[in-house]
């Protein structure tokens, strides 16, 4: 379950696609939109936004990472939702903004924000209530679930659920699902011995359950997991969960 | 611990390679995870113990001056003589002023990783008095000449095989075996005669009730008792954190510390020494002290973020839960204490400019706080120390700032130029998308991460631009 406060239906939500879907993975976060679109609310992207400042944060940053995080602050000026298509950077939102503005004037300002950041499947799931009807062909999929999405959002279940209540999906848990892939932003090129080991066991442990895609909700660490099975050359196909959940309804279908 | 290098990431990459090391953790940290989940099948009652484990530490550490205090005055009250000891090497010299007092030339001893952080066996040596350490794992690991490498399980890291290979090397008649019921018969018939022999014991603590002026003490294997039973004279030494207020709060912490650490109900034996052997006694020391030692807790306990690392009740689930643990075991971490509580405490305690290395040691998963049984918050207490290790706030952490390179700083400046202003951003990120694929994988950074994945390919249309298209509002 959520760790938000839920609102009711809403007629809009703005939309925080994150700096990384930006740069590399932009159909995913469009699917995003989409499927926000589809399960019946109206979506705005402010084009004011740009990343969370988590890498700074993690690093020790902090000045920078206020510098970073105020613009966002001011991106999103109308009491609407905040959806976001990663964990990792609504965790970052909803439970460092208010640690990097600790002890500063405006600390109530940023927690009415950090109170209307919402991780995608969840919303989806609790206040979209979205139903999803499956049109593809029958396949075989693991999840991995993010860090930050799991401790930080609170969200665990809600997109297995929803891969779950699709006909024609098997979902198989891969072991150490609950593992970190390695990814940790600077984690990954800082100490790139220890990062590679683990994306090495992941990737393992992902191809063992004859999985022919593994899904997640944090581009951060597919990025990391399908570059690493692309290398390897391991047949399973990396998606982010808006895309596939998205194909699975059919693009473009009412 | 022997430390040859304090570099921890040549340590841990030396550690990656050991095919032996890495299969032997994983599947130890593998079970010790599963029958942890196993002890608390219920997750209400696991948080709700988790609050009241934090808050008994909470309510013990904020009145910490008073309860030592009275602690003594117990322990004193007691029959215990009870000394102070700032540093290590005050530690050490007292113990050794203790044993000299005493004529004592050998010391039997039970597992304390607050002996570890004095390397107390090495100065005793040094002194002229053997110590033998009791605890099975202790015992491997002092025949190998090694540190721990894990702070519940010391000898974590070697197989039975090797155990096997290592007694017949160092003990006297025995030849090779690999069976763990014969591996540790051996160990017991080396052990026996050196608790009826030797001239003192030695314990760590687990808790120290303030109001009753009583040790606490959890083993596994009877030599807890054994080493603080036997000898006429029992030292023992505790951090000045794990003083609590009430006998009775022991309980819960013990329940929590088991179930989380090895995941067991109860520990074989748990002690409760509140004094040496009375007139008309049968068995028992003649004499009891407790050495307390800081060793920079009063430093961490002034800084009121960092003062809930205090909190640890070294049950090792943080390490056990731990991704880069699991991988490098203990020894990389070159420090008294490994995994998430060692990124703590190793750079406080040793300062930042010697022990920040393992900062770094941690993709910030949040594993370890999401299990720790006392709620530290473990992950983000790492963050706040990488924060001191660049810009130190006040005088908090040894070594404040000493981490702090002018590269980073330039590189953070520039990342926030562009990512505070929506316009840069746009320029900045229109320009990687036109020239971020022709950039070469042999460059830094994009070297470490094509190691083992391909490189990341920029898309050719930002987010922005594909939404306009599709007709998503922008305002």
């Amino acid at each position: 379950m959520s760790k938000n406060p839920l609102p009711g239906l809403p007629d809009t939500v703005y939309y925080f696609p994150t700096c990384l879907v930006d740069l590399f993975y932009p159909e995913a976060g469009m699917a995003g939109i989409e499927l926000l679109q589809r399960a019946g609310t109206k979506v705005v992207m402010p084009g004011q936004q740009s990343c969370c400042g988590q890498p700074a944060r993690n690093c020790g940053y902090y000045e920078e990472a206020r510098a970073v995080a105020r613009t966002q602050l001011a991106a999103f000026p109308k009491n609407w939702p905040i959806v976001v298509p990663s964990g990792s950077c609504a965790g970052m939102m909803k439970t460092h903004y208010p640690e990097l503005f600790k002890g500063m004037p405006e600390l109530p300002e940023v927690q009415a924000f950090c109170d209307r950041v919402y991780e995608l499947t969840s919303f989806l799931v609790h206040v979209m209530k979205i139903k999803l009807v499956d049109k593809g062909e029958p396949v075989k999929v693991t999840w991995h679930g993010s860090c930050h999405s799991m401790r930080e959002m609170g969200v665990v279940e809600e997109p297995k659920d929803l891969l779950r209540s699709l006909s024609n999906v098997t979902l198989v848990e891969a072991d150490y699902e609950k593992e970190c892939c390695g990814f940790g932003g600077t984690f990954s090129v800082r100490l790139p011995e220890i990062s590679a080991a683990m994306v090495t066991d992941k990737i393992n442990n992902i191809a063992a359950t004859g999985a022919t895609q593994v899904v997640s909700g944090d581009m951060g660490c597919m990025m990391n997991i399908s570059g690493a099975m692309k290398k390897a050359k391991t047949p399973v196909k990396g998606r982010h969960i808006a895309e596939f959940l998205l194909e699975r309804i059919g693009r473009g279908d009412a | 611990m022997t430390q040859v290098s304090h570099d921890f990431e040549h340590a841990a990459v030396k550690a990656l390679g050991n095919q032996q090391l890495r299969t032997n953790f994983r599947r130890v940290m593998t079970g010790l995870m599963a029958k942890r989940a196993a002890q608390f099948p219920d997750q209400d009652e696991l948080q709700a113990l988790r609050s009241r484990g934090a808050s008994i530490k909470d309510r013990a550490l904020a009145k910490l001056p008073e309860l030592l205090v009275q602690l003594e005055q117990n322990l004193t009250a007691n029959g215990i003589q009870v000394h102070w000891a700032e540093t290590v090497e005050e530690g050490n010299k007292i113990i050794l002023d203790i044993l000299k007092k005493a004529s004592a030339r050998s010391i039997i001893k039970g597992k304390s990783m607050v002996s570890e952080e004095m390397h107390f066996n090495h100065f005793l040596e040094e002194n002229g008095v053997a110590a033998l350490e009791s605890d099975l794992g202790e015992y491997i690991i002092q025949l190998a000449g090694e540190g721990p490498s894990h702070i519940v399980m010391p000898a974590i890291h070697k197989n039975k095989g090797e155990i096997g290979k290592l007694f017949q090397e160092k003990i006297d008649g025995q030849g090779f075996t690999d069976d763990p019921d014969e591996l540790t018969a051996a160990a017991r018939r080396v052990l026996r005669q050196m608790f009826a022999n030797a001239d003192a014991g030695f314990s760590g603590v687990n808790y120290a009730a303030a109001d009753t002026g009583s040790l606490v003490l959890m083993s596994n294997e009877g030599n807890g008792r054994m080493s603080t039973h036997l000898p006429k004279l029992h030292i023992a030494l505790m951090g000045v954190e794990k003083v609590i207020e009430r006998l009775e709060d022991a309980a819960p912490l013990i329940s929590l510390a088991c179930r989380s650490a090895t995941g067991q109900a109860i520990t074989t034996y748990v002690n409760i020494i509140s004094g040496p052997r009375k007139a008309g006694e049968k068995d028992g020391p003649k004499e009891v002290h407790l050495v307390l030692l800081d060793n920079g807790r009063t430093k961490i306990y002034n800084d009121p973020e960092l003062r809930v690392g205090l909190r640890c009740i070294r049950c090792a689930a943080c390490m056990n839960h731990c991704p880069v643990y699991t991988r490098i075991g203990g020894h990389a971490y070159q420090y008294t204490y490994p995994g998430p509580i060692g990124e703590i405490l190793n750079p406080q305690m040793q300062g930042i400019e010697k022990a920040g290395d393992v900062l770094h040691a941690s993709s910030l998963c949040g594993r370890c706080s999401e299990v720790c049984p006392v709620k530290i918050p473990l992950h983000e207490l790492i963050v706040r120390l990488r924060r001191e290790s660049i810009r130190p706030s006040g005088n908090s952490v040894k070594g404040g700032g000493s981490r702090n390179s002018s590269t980073e700083n330039v590189i953070w400046f520039g990342w926030k130029t562009m990512y505070a202003s929506p316009l840069l951003y746009r320029w900045g990120t229109w320009w990687l998308r036109k020239i971020g694929n022709l950039m070469p994988s042999s460059m830094p950074l994009l070297k470490q991460w094509t190691s083992v994945r391909t490189k990341p390919q920029f898309a050719s249309r930002s987010i922005y631009d594909l939404a306009r298209e599709r007709g998503i509002r922008d305002e």
